[in-house]
């Protein structure tokens, strides 16, 4: 049924990558395009100006679903379980490992709620997977496949919660968590990195209604990994996602961009690239964000109304940038061990830091003490890489990136200073990528961290829009496989893989 | 733009309308104050079938459509091809959503190469906005900016010539001649909502008073009789012509609250303007599946025996039979002496009935009344004389 049937994906993106490897390993002759000269998406190097690597946008990550690492046959790199540092400026630190939280100021009654808190949200992520891990029921339009996903959706919640486990879910699902953080624990550095972790990415701050919907489909992702509740660093994924990708008889086209996809009689037949050379496939796959799929790729004209007016109107603007600084020697920070140095550090001292952070970018403005989530290497020459994604950085900033750029620089280097005094003045070299420059050089419009915002209207059955939340899209034999489908973005397989199978599950009903 | 604070606006024939108006009987269209009727319905009726009637457009939807791209985005916004329409000429359309639902109808004219107006029932300028994301186009809402009258029956091309407006002669049924009166510029279009000979007649408003007087002189002069008529007369040419009323003979997609009571162009009997083949256009996937799906229901054309009028009477296949449906616009139509009717109805196994039998609750000395009447279906315009389309008119 899949013999000599053939697809294109377009994208190398991680997810494409996974897309494509499933395609192929049940004989579709597949054929991936990637833009950037590497794969990975997201996870593909990029060089600075002083010609340090740095693995792309992507600095931590959770492992691939299990499910996906063992359908793949990915060889198992066991990765490190990584603690989180929340910074304090009085330099009263507190990390977080797994389920254990420490710390010289931290109570003893929020290392037990953390504890009890990190058990309930989990059980809460878990009750989600026949929703992550399927295609998202179509809400009209019912057939048998969306009730079992909608009935064992139903199931796991009602059965896997227990009754008292519902309740509370069904009460919190729909809260901010700025209330649901301030019911439960005493620290203020302890809430104000809870709530940073679950927002990167978001158009949100702690206060944002339903923001407790981004934590749980992060929490999700620690539940599917045997390496669960740990952030693996970046090791090698997106070489070895190309390898299964190649062993699985992909063929892979990188610096390859496609122009548009070429359209004959309303139905996709392959697409034409950038150079005018055009290729053909019965299904055309796109690891793209939506916008670009649809109003650059397909095109308004190939497409309804509505259709194109939805997709215009989905909320892509990237509110994270990317900061970069090398030293010489490493840089030191207040009260952190040397070995403790080479962490994942958060700086969100407060919810209300976080909140007001959040705000200005609201205004077209970026944070005044914004949001941090560092990350430390030691390069092979010696020298000390730092990285960090830094929100709130509005795509859409009054004064343009142009000219914002190197005052956000100083800002962020001004709040590194509070916590590793002098740091500033240690710099070697420094650069910024704000969201305009996110979408240029990954190719994602709005340079948005989830290729658009994962709120509750744009998620689940309506990501990324009503009409094809279902991988499938309006046109047929058009699928989406990256982070614009379900469940999202971060570094999960997921989006791919369930495409995958949505396709190979359509192509078993064509003759 | 007119004063939103004044709940109906004034049109610029407002003056003149309302000097002749007999009864004082208004009616809002389109935040307009327009005539329901101006002297007697009769009285209008027979103008526009017997002699010359003249009716304010001015409150009609209107949208100038201009850019490098109003062809291909008219094209992808209207389920018919009108991408060969040629300038100075006029066209019929119906649009529809993703669904393949119809939103409304109107007329599209090619008034100049390139530059499009397109006539509406509703406002449309968010739908026409939404569906031109992607087109290098520009859409501006120009209802108050026209003034238009209509000029409708048999000596209408008669009145038009001796009013002083040449060339008639040569203009053919959805042809637009630009032309002068009196110095000033006006648009004429042989068009028209009676599916008699008329006319419809564009020019900026500070000329409206003048076309007006220049069209009346003929009246005041002796040559011929000319009525301003309102829109209770206007219903009941426009059914015997077999023109519809989106939101009113049917409910129109997007405003419609539940799944299922929209209509697609096929169950309006529209199913002629839909063009498969062309680029594609909004809900031509959908067309194109409804198409291959046997029709379930269909409005239909129905000429009742008896002279009861069947108002809000439900259709059933035959007496005391199974209800299939229901009228959605009547009429007593004097010219065929019938009453005519507009029915949504289910097909009967797959098929439309040749005949039907409709309830008619009537009153008699005000005691109602039930009277079942037998209908017969019909697929043409219950009305349709030879002068609409003979061209040079006859100068009656
Ligand atoms: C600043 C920032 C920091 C982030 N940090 C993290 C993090 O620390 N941890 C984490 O888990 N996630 C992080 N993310 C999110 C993560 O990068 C994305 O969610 C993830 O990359 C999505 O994967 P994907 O495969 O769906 O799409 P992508 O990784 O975006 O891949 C899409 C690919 O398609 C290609 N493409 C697009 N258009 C075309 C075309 N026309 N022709 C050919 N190729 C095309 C692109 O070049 C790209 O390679 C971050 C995002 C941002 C913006």
């Amino acid at each position: 049924m899949t013999k000599n049937l053939s697809a294109i994906v377009i994208g190398g993106g991680h997810n494409g990558l996974v897309c494509a490897t499933y395609l192929a390993s049940s004989g579709v002759k597949t054929t991936l395009l990637e833009a950037r000269e590497t794969l990975g998406g997201g996870l593909s190097k990029q060089t600075l100006r002083d010609g340090t690597a740095v693995p792309g946008l992507i600095q931590t990550h959770h492992s691939l679903n299990d499910k996906i690492a063992r359908e793949l046959k990915l060889q198992s790199t066991p990765c490190e379980p990584l603690p989180t540092t929340l910074l304090s400026t009085s330099g009263e630190h507190i990390t977080l490992m797994g389920d254990k939280v420490s710390g010289a100021g931290v109570s003893a009654r929020d290392i037990s709620e953390y504890r009890a808190f990190r058990e309930e949200y989990l059980s809460y992520g878990k009750a989600l997977k026949s929703l992550m891990l399927n295609t998202p029921p179509r809400l009209k339009h019912f057939d048998w496949s969306d009730k079992t996903v909608f009935a064992k959706l139903g199931l796991d919640l009602r059965f896997g919660l227990g009754k008292a486990g519902l309740n509370e879910f069904l009460r919190v699902a729909g809260m901010n968590l700025f209330d649901v953080l301030e019911e439960r624990f005493s620290s203020e550095l302890l809430k104000g990195g809870i709530a940073a972790d679950a927002l990167f990415g978001n158009h949100a701050g702690p206060k944002t209604p339903t923001t407790v919907l981004p934590m749980l489909m992060r929490l999700f992702q620690e539940t599917g990994s045997t390496a669960s509740r740990q952030v693996a660093q970046v090791d090698n994924l997106a070489g070895q996602l190309a390898e299964a990708a190649k062993s699985a008889g992909v063929e892979i086209k990188t610096s390859t961009t496609v122009h548009s996809v070429v359209m004959d009689n309303d139905k996709p037949t392959g697409v034409m690239l950038e150079n005018g050379d055009i290729l053909n496939a019965d299904i055309i796959v796109s690891n793209a964000d939506a916008k670009t799929t649809f109003l650059k790729l397909v095109g308004a004209r190939n497409l309804d109304g509505m259709f194109t007016h939805r997709v215009t109107k989905t909320r892509t603007n990237g509110d994270v940038a990317k900061f970069f600084a090398t030293f010489d020697a490493t840089p030191k920070f207040t009260n952190l061990s040397q070995n403790a140095s080479s962490g994942r550090f958060l700086v969100a001292p407060t919810l209300m830091y976080v909140e007001r952070a959040f705000n200005h970018c609201k205004y077209g403005e970026f944070s005044e003490a914004p949001v941090l989530d560092i990350h430390l290497t030691t390069l092979d020459n010696g020298k000390s890489l730092l990285s960090a994604n830094a929100m709130f950085a509005p795509y859409n900033l009054k004064q343009g990136w142009e000219a914002g750029r190197a005052a956000f620089e100083d800002k962020i280097l001004d709040i590194l200073s509070l916590y590793a005094p002098g740091i500033a003045s240690q710099v070697a070299c420094r650069e910024l990528w704000s969201p305009t420059d996110i979408e240029k050089s990954f190719h994602i419009e709005g340079g948005h961290w989830h290729h658009g915002e994962m709120a509750i209207d744009q998620s689940f059955m309506m990501r990324p829009v009503p009409g094809a939340g279902q991988y499938g899209t309006p046109v047929p034999g058009l699928y989406l496989c990256g982070a614009a489908a379900h469940p999202g973005g971060d570094i999960t397989g997921l989006p791919g893989r369930n495409a995958a199978k949505q396709i190979l599950a359509d192509l078993k009903g064509r003759r | 733009m007119h004063d939103f604070t004044k709940t109906l606006a004034p049109s610029p024939f407002y003056d003149r309308i309302v000097a002749q108006s007999q009864t004082q009987n208004w009616a809002h269209w389109n935040g307009y104050q327009t005539p329901r009727v101006v002297d007697t319905v009769a009285s209008e009726y027979f103008a526009v079938r017997s002699s010359c009637s003249v009716m304010d457009l001015t409150p009609m939807e209107k949208y100038r459509i201009t850019g490098p791209d109003a062809k291909a985005f008219l094209n992808r916004l209207v389920v018919r091809d009108v991408s060969k329409l040629k300038p100075g000429r006029v066209t019929y359309v119906v649009w529809c959503n993703d669904e393949g639902k119809v939103i409304d109808d109107g007329t599209v004219f090619h008034l100049s190469e390139g530059v499009y107006r397109l006539c509406a029932q509703h406002h449309q300028l968010d739908w026409l906005r939404l569906s031109s994301i992607g087109f290098d186009v520009s859409i501006e809402l120009e209802t108050h900016d026209v003034a238009a009258l209509s000029v409708q029956g048999p000596t209408s091309y008669s009145v038009l010539t001796e009013a002083g407006i040449s060339g008639l002669e040569t203009v053919k049924p959805f042809d637009i001649v630009h032309t002068q009166l009196d110095g000033f510029d006006i648009t004429v279009s042989r068009t028209g909502f009676t599916g008699d000979l008329g006319y419809e007649l564009w020019t900026e408003p500070e000329n409206a008073l003048a076309l007006w007087d220049a069209i009346f002189e003929v009246k005041k002069r002796g040559l011929y009789d000319i009525r301003l008529i309102g829109l209770d007369a206007l219903e009941m040419v426009r059914i015997e012509a077999g023109f519809i009323m989106p939101g009113w003979d049917f409910n129109t997609a997007e405003t419609v609250i539940r799944d299922g009571y929209d209509r697609t162009p096929y169950e309006l009997d529209l199913g002629w303007l839909v063009n498969l083949n062309k680029p594609y256009f909004t809900g031509k996937r959908a067309l194109a599946a409804a198409n291959k799906q046997p029709l379930k229901r269909k409005m239909v054309k129905l000429i009742l025996d008896g002279n009861k009028v069947p108002s809000g009477s439900f259709i059933f296949d035959r007496k005391d039979g199974k209800n299939i449906g229901a009228v959605m616009a009547h009429s007593w139509s004097p010219i065929l002496k019938r009453a005519i009717a507009y029915a949504d109805i289910e097909l009967i196994n797959g098929q439309v009935p040749k005949e039907v039998s409709v309830e008619i609750y009537y009153q008699k000395e005000l005691a109602w009344k039930l009277h079942w009447a037998r209908a017969e279906v019909t697929d043409k315009p219950f009305w349709t004389p030879k002068r609409r389309s003979i061209t040079p008119p006859d100068a009656y």
